[in-house]
């Protein structure tokens, strides 16, 4: 039950990720509300099917804009309201199945276009809400209900997948360090072009990541994340590649470019040289 | 007696010049104060295949492409074989004789097309070459054809001159072979000009400029034929500030990302055809359920699956009316004519913007690639609605109540969730029963909204009535009055607002003994549609992926009026 709603019958189990990634957005919303003195009414919360698909519902304070569209098509949805509104901050909450595996073919067009939008990828390797079928992020030989003896197909490395495409605002974040995340995703709303928040957010019940990427001594399991070096320029592009090939996880900005402009950017400047005709003029242009 | 019309079939291989030579005349006679249409079909390639193009010039109004041919102009041997058979008695055949040769019979006259330009010093003449010889077979004044080359040519270039000149020359020349040939459709009855001012245009164009009458913001689409002339016209016209057209990279892209530009505050609409419909129909769903007004037209091709990409169908009605999973009733324009396309976009947008929800425009092939004289819309007398947007402050529960609520605007107070689940007031997502109810009602109580459409009826005494609807309102009509020429007896209704129907035109439809339905799809898709609300309809089909034949309705609605007057007889 949500604050507002009390119909509203949607839980997320107890220790899911998307708790902390939910806390992580209302930090930047809030922050960027103050910043840029916006009323908290200029953002649009576009998501799409699946545990992450209920952020919309259950965000707290302030409440923005929201639309709980279809599986898969929250960047085509996001495309249609920041194109007819580039004056709105415009984030997208989506989780590894709707963004990457039905949702996937809607990347590559933003990513030419650099749609100016802030996605945040709720990655949990696996379908929640359905009850845990493997996702593309889910590893080679994975067990899931719907691959029983493993997963025949390889494991999507998503960050790389982003660099490949041009995407031109790249980081990676876990929902067990929201302060860190809410960084990320302020820097993402500011960054003028297509931005991806990748954030590992376990699934407590189909698959728990937590051990795996913060490590545990008692356990002996060594941590998966761990801080991209500061000496890292997001500016280069080889430097991102070495990054997101190595071993683990690096959290934080992998990739930024600012040299390229964004969809609205062109739009304008391809307006300044087009002159357009009036409905009369159209009209007279048919006279026999 | 003076004919009173005239239709010319233009066939030959893709690039010879088949569709210009009739537009051409088309809008040559459209000048002088001729009605005219064209009617076209094409294959699926890019160059090359065999195609074909038909022009109909009139005094009157043209309803349909002509059943019979006066003249055939033939390109090459396999255009003349394939459409020798569709020439009227006495009609004369005029053929490229620097390509074939053909026996003559009577009946042919063969010019070297290509020899007889080139003689003018313009190569690319050939067109006027066929339009002299035509405007000689029927007597038509050489001044209108004249008159049409310096208005076509005048663009104010240092070539000017000698083009117009090449071109009158090429008039000249082709006029000459016809009368050497002596042949005589006998004369074409001087036109009338019309009233009111005409333009000339194809189907999509009109639905374009009916769009842009009704104010639309935003135009995204995916290319596919025979709905690309829209988003070519978009791409070029919707600019300016706060609009913009875009390609999207699929049509399940552009379905939600209307949706977007909707729930953002615009109006929005994408063009597409069977194959986009299909794979368009949850995006189109999710803007039922979240009450945000969106236009889809759909120019009908033949289907399903690829099915026949360049010829007409009537055969997505049905997917049309219920193009979702789920309750869903969609509200379904369809327009029967080029000057309907017009009216049909400003129609929809307004019905999208007064229900708050997804409008379909039926469109066809058949229309949307046709060239017809239409009177030019007066755009001041335009009623255009614009949905009532919400101006108060937050807190506000935008799907409380019945019927339609203010409508908030990102940027502005009155933040709420639209949800393509089932949801609450605020659009929260919901599982409640009672909740689920409300909200299904106010959806389709939305729908009672748009009950005010129009409609057409003439002898509406009469127990048996004809209904066409969309594009076969043409031939439909040619053949009705031809029928009460005939004296038979039936009356005649049509209208293009498909759903929701006026509840006075289906309280007399009710009425009827029967209707007939002429209406190309082998379901009898609309006759069924009318059964389903009481209407004791009947359909008359034909699934050939081409438009009904005048002569052939003639004859199947007789035989439906015979086989009740029949029954009718006491034993």
């Amino acid at each position: 039950m949500s604050a507002k709603g009390r119909e509203y019958d949607f839980k997320w189990c107890p220790g899911c990720g998307d708790f902390g990634v939910r806390r992580a957005l209302e930090w930047a919303l809030e922050a960027r509300t103050m910043r840029t003195e916006l009323p908290i009414e200029s953002n649009v919360v576009v998501s799409g099917i699946g545990c992450s698909g209920n952020l919309v519902h259950l965000l707290e304070g302030p409440q923005p804009y929201g639309f709980h569209g279809l599986h898969g098509r929250s960047l085509p949805l996001a495309f249609g309201v920041k194109m007819s509104r580039p004056e709105l901050n415009v984030v997208i909450t989506a989780g590894d199945g709707d963004f990457l595996s039905i949702g996937v073919e809607h990347i590559p067009p933003q990513a030419l276009r650099n749609l100016d939008v802030t996605v945040v990828v709720m990655d949990n390797g696996v379908y929640g809400l359905t009850k845990g079928q493997s996702s593309p992020t889910t590893p080679q030989g994975g067990v899931t209900v719907s691959t029983p003896y493993g997963k025949l197909e390889a494991a999507l490395n998503p960050l790389e997948f982003y660099l490949t495409l041009g995407v031109t605002f790249i980081a990676s974040g876990f929902s067990g360090r929201p302060k860190e995340l809410a960084k990320l995703i302020e820097a993402g709303m500011d960054h003028q072009g297509f931005a991806i928040v990748h954030v590992q957010s376990p699934c407590t019940t189909y698959n728990d990541t937590y051990d795996v990427i913060k490590g545990d001594s008692k356990k002996g399991i060594q941590p998966k994340a761990w801080n991209v070096p500061q000496e890292h320029d997001p500016a280069d592009r080889d430097a991102a590649y070495k990054l997101v090939r190595a071993e683990g996880l690096p959290i934080g900005i992998i990739y930024r470019n600012t040299a390229v402009p964004s969809l609205a950017q062109r739009q304008d400047q391809q307006g300044k040289k087009v002159s357009h005709r009036s409905l009369e003029q159209l009209v007279d242009s048919y006279r026999v | 007696m003076k004919s009173q019309d005239f239709v010319v079939r233009f066939a030959g291989e893709g690039g010879q010049g088949v569709v210009t030579s009739a537009e051409g005349l088309a809008q040559a006679a459209a000048q002088a104060g001729y009605h005219a249409q064209t009617f076209a079909t094409f294959p699926s390639q890019i160059l090359g295949g065999p195609t074909w193009t038909q022009a109909r010039i009139s005094t009157r109004p043209v309803l349909s492409p002509g059943d019979q041919l006066d003249v055939l102009v033939v390109f090459n041997r396999e255009a003349y074989e394939t459409h020798r058979q569709e020439v009227r008695e006495n009609g004369v055949i005029v053929f490229d004789s620097g390509t074939f040769e053909l026996v003559a019979n009577g009946r042919t006259l063969g010019m070297p097309f290509e020899a007889l330009a080139k003689s003018t010093g313009n190569p690319r003449a050939t067109n006027m070459v066929i339009m002299g010889a035509l405007a000689q077979l029927v007597n038509m004044p050489q001044e209108y054809l004249e008159q049409f080359v310096k208005q076509r040519f005048s663009r104010g270039r240092s070539g000017d001159e000698e083009i117009i000149r090449a071109n009158i020359m090429a008039l000249s020349l082709g006029r000459q072979e016809a009368l050497r040939s002596g042949f005589n459709l006998g004369e074409l009855a001087l036109p009338t000009k019309p009233e009111r001012e005409h333009i000339l245009l194809k189907g999509n164009e009109a639905a374009a400029l009916g769009a842009l009458a009704a104010g639309v913001d935003v135009y995204i689409g995916y290319p596919i034929s025979p709905a690309n002339t829209i988003l070519i016209f978009m791409e070029r016209n919707l600019v300016g500030p706060g609009k913009f057209a875009y390609q999207a990279s699929s049509e399940i892209e552009a379905i939600n990302a209307i949706i977007g530009a909707g729930y953002a505050g615009k109006k929005a609409m994408t063009a597409t055809s069977g194959p986009g419909l299909s794979l368009m129909k949850e995006g189109i769903g999710m803007g039922w359920m979240t009450e945000v007004p969106v236009v889809i037209v759909n120019v009908q091709r033949g289907g399903p699956a690829t099915g026949l990409p360049t010829k007409t169908e009537q055969s997505d009605l049905m997917s049309s009316l219920y193009p979702a999973h789920g309750d869903v009733s969609m509200p379904v324009i369809a327009p029967g004519t080029v000057e309907e396309c017009f009216y049909a976009m400003v129609n929809a947008f307004n019905w999208a913007e007064r229900y708050q929800g997804p409008v379909i425009v039926l469109s066809e092939q058949i229309l949307s690639e046709r060239t017809q004289d239409i009177p030019r819309p007066d755009l001041s007398s335009l009623v255009i609605e614009n949905r009532e947007v919400y101006r108060g402050s937050n807190g506000y529960l935008r799907y409380e109540g019945p019927g339609v609520t203010p409508f908030p605007v990102p940027g502005s107070p009155g933040a709420y969730n639209a949800n393509a689940s089932e949801h609450d007031t605020h659009g929260d997502t919901t599982h409640l029963p009672s909740r689920r109810v409300e909200m299904t009602e106010r959806r389709f109580a939305k729908l009672k909204l748009l009950e005010d459409g129009t409609y057409e009826c003439e002898h509406r005494e009469e127990p048996v009535a004809v209904m066409p609807w969309g594009g076969s309102k043409g031939p439909v009509r040619e053949a009705y009055e031809a029928l009460l020429d005939r004296g038979e007896r039936l009356g005649w209704y049509y209208t293009m607002q498909i759903n929701p129907l006026s509840p006075r035109l289906l309280n007399e439809l009710r009425q009827k003994e029967r209707v007939i339905v002429p209406e190309l799809n082998y379901l009898g898709q609309f006759a069924a549609f009318l059964r389903s609300q009481g209407v004791r309809a009947e359909a008359i089909t034909q699934y050939t992926g081409l438009p009904f034949k005048v002569r052939d309705l003639v004859a199947r609605l007789e035989e439906r009026v015979r086989v009740r007057q029949k029954r009718t007889v006491p034993a």
